[in-house]
């Protein structure tokens, strides 16, 4: 095994372009235990750690450019405001430690189904900024995930930042998990309202061999909302018309059992998760409940 | 690999490491300092929780290789950690960002009785001593790290905040109501001493 | 080989702790604990922090397979790794024992020609990294011959079942319907056909008890150092040093005394250091290389490392009248004790004689067994058979009483034994049994208050809701629900064992005052009874200045730090060592001084503050006048009571010597719609006769408490039922409570004194993580309206998907 340690982010695309092999190392939440374990012994280990770059994040008119490695702690902290949901996602991420440690490109570049930023970025809408030493490339969040633990990234690429839409409405994030703290998901589901483009989207965690968005769901919402004119009313939403998106956002998914739960039941939780987010994001927009996006 | 790093103050040099091995295990077993524990080596338990440069995170998952010109705290320099920070004010951040200089001034001494006892504590030791939070004690140094921290920047908090702040610290032995009592004693005595 | 000792003791060697006391510092006080500086400051040396120049690192290959016959073992290229010292197998065993075991040497030391279950160790390698050796075991070929596995009583007992061991000669073989049951226990008393006939209400239940992990956070871990004498030093986490020593010894074929072992620091026990882990592995590997070898198992391989609790069956039918008297009991307890014995044939005798609890039934036929299959080897966990058997009783009791129409408590209190009730063994309960008054204390404390969630203001903070931090739920779908509990469990050694423990003391004059030292080899895992010993000195030699040197085996046995039995059989020890010091010491004061004062002959005398003096307050002498230059030292064992074994067809005898017994009320939230479970709040009532040190009782009360809860909740080694793979072996997937997952543990403690024991005292360990269990469980229910009768609850299970 050769430890990489390149000083720059050109150093770091050159390494990978001589070693498309290597493992990116940046908060090692996933890499070490693997390591630790003896599941994996690459040939090189490529550390991210020394390139400032990666911990930075740029609020523009739209978007924020969130460097791949910005721990999730400085998301909860400091992008509360632009990125709700994925705030919130980082909230559940793991422990104190890990979220001082882990980002979001560790998140994508491992791909798991059961990553906790996945549903949050697919119901903003963002673009992984991928580079090589050949170019960047921006690759939409809906095309990133390929398969189980595995993405769209070439094998000479790094993921330099994510372009995650600053929300423009309010967005929810919740995830089912049996420890009350500290636990890995057995399903997760993330909703954001976009008012500005009058679209519902949703992203769907650990119920599917990759993250998913329920797109049947969104469009039937999509539509519902719309003939009712509930964007301009401001209305509760029906429970018939809430019971039905839950419905389409389970039947999105497209589980297994394993030791954390069974397929059926997360097809089961991703409809509760999916109607009571609906919920908390819909009486925020309607602006007269009490404030429902929870604390902690 | 050699890698070089300041640990409690002092500069160490560890050679011959393996790419794979973690802070952890240089710290355990290169440099003498066991304090950090080995519970899980997966992230899922705290006990190997050190600060690096000034943020608490688990020693286990970090790469050696990644520590190469950063600064490490763990248990065996707490104390003097949280006598500097008394004697300097807190930083806020709990990235103080003290120079090597300065820190060579609070690097880990050893113990001057059997049982430790004169030995000087950061507050939070003796909370956990006075209120029993200790047992087995191996989740004991995570938990330390982890709790001088949240009182760092949060002098005042909530059972619910203590409660978040210690998430990721597991404990078999006490239920940790006797952890929660300390901490509570550790602010009330930092907030007696302001 | 000579250079070894030549170095010295390895880093990490334990060392004496010396602990003045600006109090008395007696027993009855919050003393605190002796090492908690060392604790605190990361100094106190576990036994994965030991460290020896050019140690070697030792590598423990297991099977990937559950059942299989081991075809052939090849391991040149592991040898030919640089860096690798040894590499062994079964084969290179030095002597004719090639097993060990708790009671019954059925578990070989390495396989042999078949593997019984996952993970067993096969071969093992030493070298001067530990990557080195995980290399090296990796590249040794094991080739296997998979056989049908054997995980339930159905395909253990089926006629024509592959036996899970040929052969047996052990003692249990005489009396099991089937080779592989490892033991059964029949408890049989009174006519229970005829008292059926008076029911009038009758319940019956099936229950399930999930496999449950110790968990302790210290990984099994150790250092063996080869000694020049061709004996082996051994550093060691462990529960029982000399129940290691006896196992261990014969196979490498050494007489006990070559084989010197330390107590190193002990990183938790629960019960899962019963058993040999890596003691004899790496013993074979120091002495086949001359040096130093270290083991530490990593998360995943503690998994493999030590035995789990028993799962278990458990078939109950209750009967009572129309008033609320119980009638009979019919229970039927089946235990999987996995691969290997362990600690089964005890669990059995528990799960029998107390699967009754802690009420008056006087018609009772109870069958245990454990199991021999292909699961992995279940033995000792805190709590010990009597876990299980709370689990279905207690669920029983709720059915039985809302069947009667009364309350549940007022149910188990109007059926509650006290003292003087005959147990189902015959044995007669002859200490308090305060069941009715822990179950009345633990209803009376205040209940905690609704919806805590919105208590910080307007938005629901999550950390208080099911769910956590997860945010599944603002308060939607939340329901309360309130359970109780009440269990019973044995203390000390039962069934006849010679239940003994050793203690060293001395007392001498050092800088002009008198203090004491105490050497036992009781395992300190973190239940502080260092902090005990060192206040029975105080008490009963009247120095403040107590020294508690290492346990080791030079020194005699103080038997396991288990079945709640240390301070009740070590302390007791302790006391008695204390108290033929004292005797010695008057001796020789009224020797020197005795023509001084009248009193030397005439009162009752006693050390108090240094000094000798009367029972009236007069003091005599000065400790340091008596003992001038002389030191008095006394080793003695002290026993408890003896018990007997029970009757193997009816389960009748004194088998136990004293129960203890705690009540739980447990307050949960659950989010009925997904089905997560937060517990607000886990009341406990006790009685431990006599608190020696409060505050460590209560941390033992919380802690054994939030054990239970996590059996209730989350906590299940799950194993595959068609390979017998264990699927779950790490932190990640086996789930352990959080800080944000435990409650608020209001504690009341009771002090009934039990005559027999030393101060009154009442082992206090486990009794509170037996009721813990069916409390959630039954506050679950009352939230949900479910049946629930498996542990642990998941959310398949409150969802109903």
């Amino acid at each position: 095994m050769d430890f990489l340690r390149p000083a720059s982010w050109e150093e770091a695309l050159a390494a990978k372009a001589e070693h498309p092999t290597a493992v990116p190392i940046a908060g090692g939440t996933d890499v070490m235990v693997e390591i630790n374990f003896d599941h994996r012994r690459p040939e090189y280990l490529l550390d991210l750690n020394r390139i400032g770059d990666l911990y930075e994040w740029e609020v523009g008119a739209d978007s924020v450019r969130l460097g791949a490695s910005v721990p999730y702690t400085r998301i909860m902290e400091n992008l509360r405001g632009e990125l709700p949901g994925l705030s919130l996602a980082s909230h559940t991420v793991a422990s104190p430690q890990i979220r001082n440690r882990g980002g979001v490109g560790g998140n994508l570049g491992t791909a798991s189904p059961a990553g906790d930023a996945h549903p949050a970025l697919l119901a903003a809408g963002a673009e992984v900024e991928a580079e090589s030493v050949r170019g960047t490339r921006l690759i939409p969040i809906d095309e990133f995930y390929t398969g189980v633990k595995r993405n769209a990234l070439a094998p000479d690429e790094l993921i330099r930042a994510v372009h995650i839409k600053k929300a423009d409405g309010p967005q929810q994030y919740s995830k089912v998990g049996t420890r009350n703290a500290m636990v890995i998901a057995v399903c997760a589901f993330g909703l954001a309202l976009h008012p500005a483009t009058r679209t519902v989207r949703t992203g769907i965690g650990s119920a599917a061999p990759t993250p998913v968005r329920a797109k049947a769901a969104e469009e039937f919402l999509n539509a519902a909302l719309d003939e009712g004119g509930f964007w301009e009313s401001g209305k509760i939403i029906t429970p018939s018309v809430a019971k039905q998106f839950a419905d389409l956002c389970a039947a999105a998914c497209n589980p297994i059992d394993d030791v954390r739960g069974t397929a059926s039941y997360r097809r089961h939780a991703v409809g509760i998760m999916a109607r009571r987010t609906l919920t908390w994001t819909w009486e925020s927009y309607r602006g007269t409940a009490a404030p429902t996006e929870g604390v902690a | 690999m050699r890698v070089n790093f300041t640990v409690n103050g002092r500069r160490q040099e560890a050679d011959d490491v393996w790419e794979g091995e973690s802070l952890l295990y240089v710290l355990r077993e290169r440099m003498g300092l066991p304090g950090s524990k080995n519970a899980c080596e997966q992230g899922e338990c705290g006990s190997c929780t050190v600060r690096l440069d000034g943020i608490p995170v688990c020693s286990c998952l970090v790469a050696a290789g990644q520590v190469e010109g950063r600064e490490v705290v763990t248990v065996e320099g707490l104390a003097d950690y949280a006598k500097q920070r008394a004697e300097h004010g807190s930083c806020g951040t709990g990235a103080c960002g003290t120079s090597v200089d300065e820190a060579k001034g609070w690097q880990a001494k050893p113990l001057d009785s059997q049982t430790g006892e004169g030995t000087q504590l950061a507050p939070i030791q003796q909370a956990f001593i006075d209120a029993g939070a200790v047992q087995c004690g191996f989740c004991t140094p995570g938990l330390l790290v982890a709790a001088d921290e949240m009182l760092e920047h949060n002098p005042t908090p909530s059972d619910a905040d203590i409660r978040e702040a210690l998430s990721g610290n597991l404990c078999r032995c006490t239920g940790y109501e006797k952890i929660m009592d300390a901490v509570r004693l550790a602010a009330a005595r930092q907030g007696e001493a302001v | 080989m000579s250079d070894i000792s030549a170095k010295g003791a390895p880093i990490g060697t334990p060392t004496k702790v010396t602990q003045g006391s600006q109090t008395k510092g007696g027993i009855g006080e919050s003393t605190l604990r002796p090492d908690g500086t060392l604790k605190v400051t990361g100094e106190f040396a576990y036994s994965s922090d030991m460290w020896h120049e050019d140690m070697l690192w030792g590598q423990i290959l297991r099977s990937t397979v559950a059942h299989a016959e081991i075809v052939s073992i090849d391991t040149v290229e592991a040898l030919k790794t640089p860096g690798v010292y040894a590499v062994m197998t079964y084969d290179d065993l030095p002597t004719d024992v090639k097993n060990y075991g708790l009671e019954i040497q059925d578990t070989p030391v390495l396989a042999h020609g078949k593997v019984r279950h996952h993970g067993e160790p096969v071969a093992i390698v030493a070298a001067d990294h530990p990557e080195t050796a995980r290399r090296a075991a990796a590249k040794i070929k094991v080739e296997y011959r998979e056989l049908p596995v054997i995980t339930d009583e159905l395909s253990a007992t089926a006629p024509d079942a592959i036996l899970i061991h040929e052969g047996r000669d052990d003692h249990h073989i005489g009396h099991v319907p089937h080779p592989n049951i490892v033991h059964r226990q029949p408890i049989i008393r009174g006519d229970v056909a005829a008292a059926r006939e008076r029911a009038d209400f009758i319940v019956e239940g099936e229950y399930t008890f999930g496999m449950q992990d110790q968990a302790f956070l210290g990984p099994e871990s150790g250092l063996a150092v080869p000694a020049e004498d061709g004996g082996v030093d051994l550093y060691i986490a462990t529960q029982w040093l000399h129940s290691d020593l006896r196992q261990i010894a014969p196979v490498l074929g050494l007489p006990e005394d070559k084989v010197r072992m330390t107590l190193s620091g002990v990183g938790g026990a629960f019960g899962g250091r019963e058993d040999l882990s890596m003691q004899i592995h790496a013993c074979l590997l120091a002495l086949r290389t001359g040096k130093p070898v270290k083991i530490v198992y990593n998360r995943f391989e503690s998994f493999f490392g030590h035995v789990h609790r028993h799962p278990a069956k458990l078939y109950y039918e209750h009967g009572a009248t129309k008033d609320g008297k119980l009638t009979h009991l019919k229970a039927r307890i089946v235990l999987d004790g996995g691969a290997y014995a362990s600690a089964s044939p005890a669990v059995v005798g528990n799960a029998s004689s107390l699967g009754a609890g802690p009420y008056v039934i006087d018609d009772v036929d109870i069958e245990a067994i454990a199991l021999y299959t292909n699961n992995p080897p279940c033995g000792a966990m805190r709590g010990f058979g009597a876990v299980q058997a709370c689990f279905a009783y207690e669920a029983q009791m709720d059915k039985l009483a809302d069947k009667v129409g009364m309350d549940r408590v007022a149910f188990r209190q109007l059926n509650a034994m006290e003292q003087g009730t005959i147990m189902p063994t015959g044995q007669p309960v002859d200490s308090p049994a305060p069941v009715a008054e822990l179950l009345r204390r633990v209803k009376a404390m205040p209940m905690p208050p609704e919806q805590q969630w919105l208590a910080a203001g307007e938005a629901a903070d999550v950390r208080q809701l099911p769910g956590g931090l997860s945010n599944t739920t603002h308060g939607e779908g939340v329901v309360r629900g309130v359970g109780y509990a009440v269990g019973i469990k044995n203390v000390g050694f039962s069934e006849g064992f010679d239940d003994y423990s050793t203690a060293k003391v001395r007392m001498e004059v050092v800088g002009g005052e008198a203090v004491a030292t105490v050497h036992t080899a009781m395992a300190e895992v973190g239940q502080g009874g260092v902090t005990v010993h060192a206040q029975i000195a105080r008490t009963e030699l009247g120095v403040t200045q107590v020294t508690i040197n290492p346990a080791d085996t030079q020194v005699g046995s103080a038997g396991s730090t288990s079945a709640s039995r240390q301070t009740y059989v070590t302390g007791g020890a302790v006391k008695n060592s204390c108290e033929l010091v004292r005797e010695k010491v008057l001796e020789m004061g009224r020797r020197k001084l005795g023509t001084y004062h009248p009193a030397w002959a005439t009162a009752e005398l006693l050390l108090e503050g240094g000094k000798v003096v009367t029972d009236g307050g007069e003091v005599l002498a000065d400790l340091a006048d008596v003992l001038e230059g002389e030191a008095v030292e006394i080793e003695a064992e002290w026993r408890h009571r003896p018990t007997e074994a029970f009757d193997l067809r009816t389960g009748q005898g004194f088998g136990h010597v004293q129960y203890t017994f705690a009540a739980h009320r447990a307050v949960v939230e659950v989010d009925t719609e997904l089905g997560l479970v937060k517990v607000i709040e886990l009341a406990c009532a006790q009685d431990v006769g006599k608190a020696l040190n409060p505050l460590s009782v209560i941390g033992q009360i919380q802690g054994g408490t939030t054990q239970g809860l996590g059996v209730a909740v989350m906590e299940e080694i799950i194993v595959d039922p068609k390979t017998a793979k264990v699927r779950n072996p790490s932190f990640t997937d086996y789930l352990i409570p959080t800080i944000l997952d435990t409650p608020t543990i209001p504690v009341d403690v009771l002090e009934l004194a039990d005559e027999h024991a030393p101060y009154g005292l009442r082992g206090i360990g486990e009794a509170p993580t037996l009721s813990s269990t069916p409390a959630v469980l039954a506050a679950i229910r009352n939230a949900t309206g479910l049946e629930l009768n498996r542990t642990p609850v998941r959310p398949e299970h409150l969802t109903g998907t």
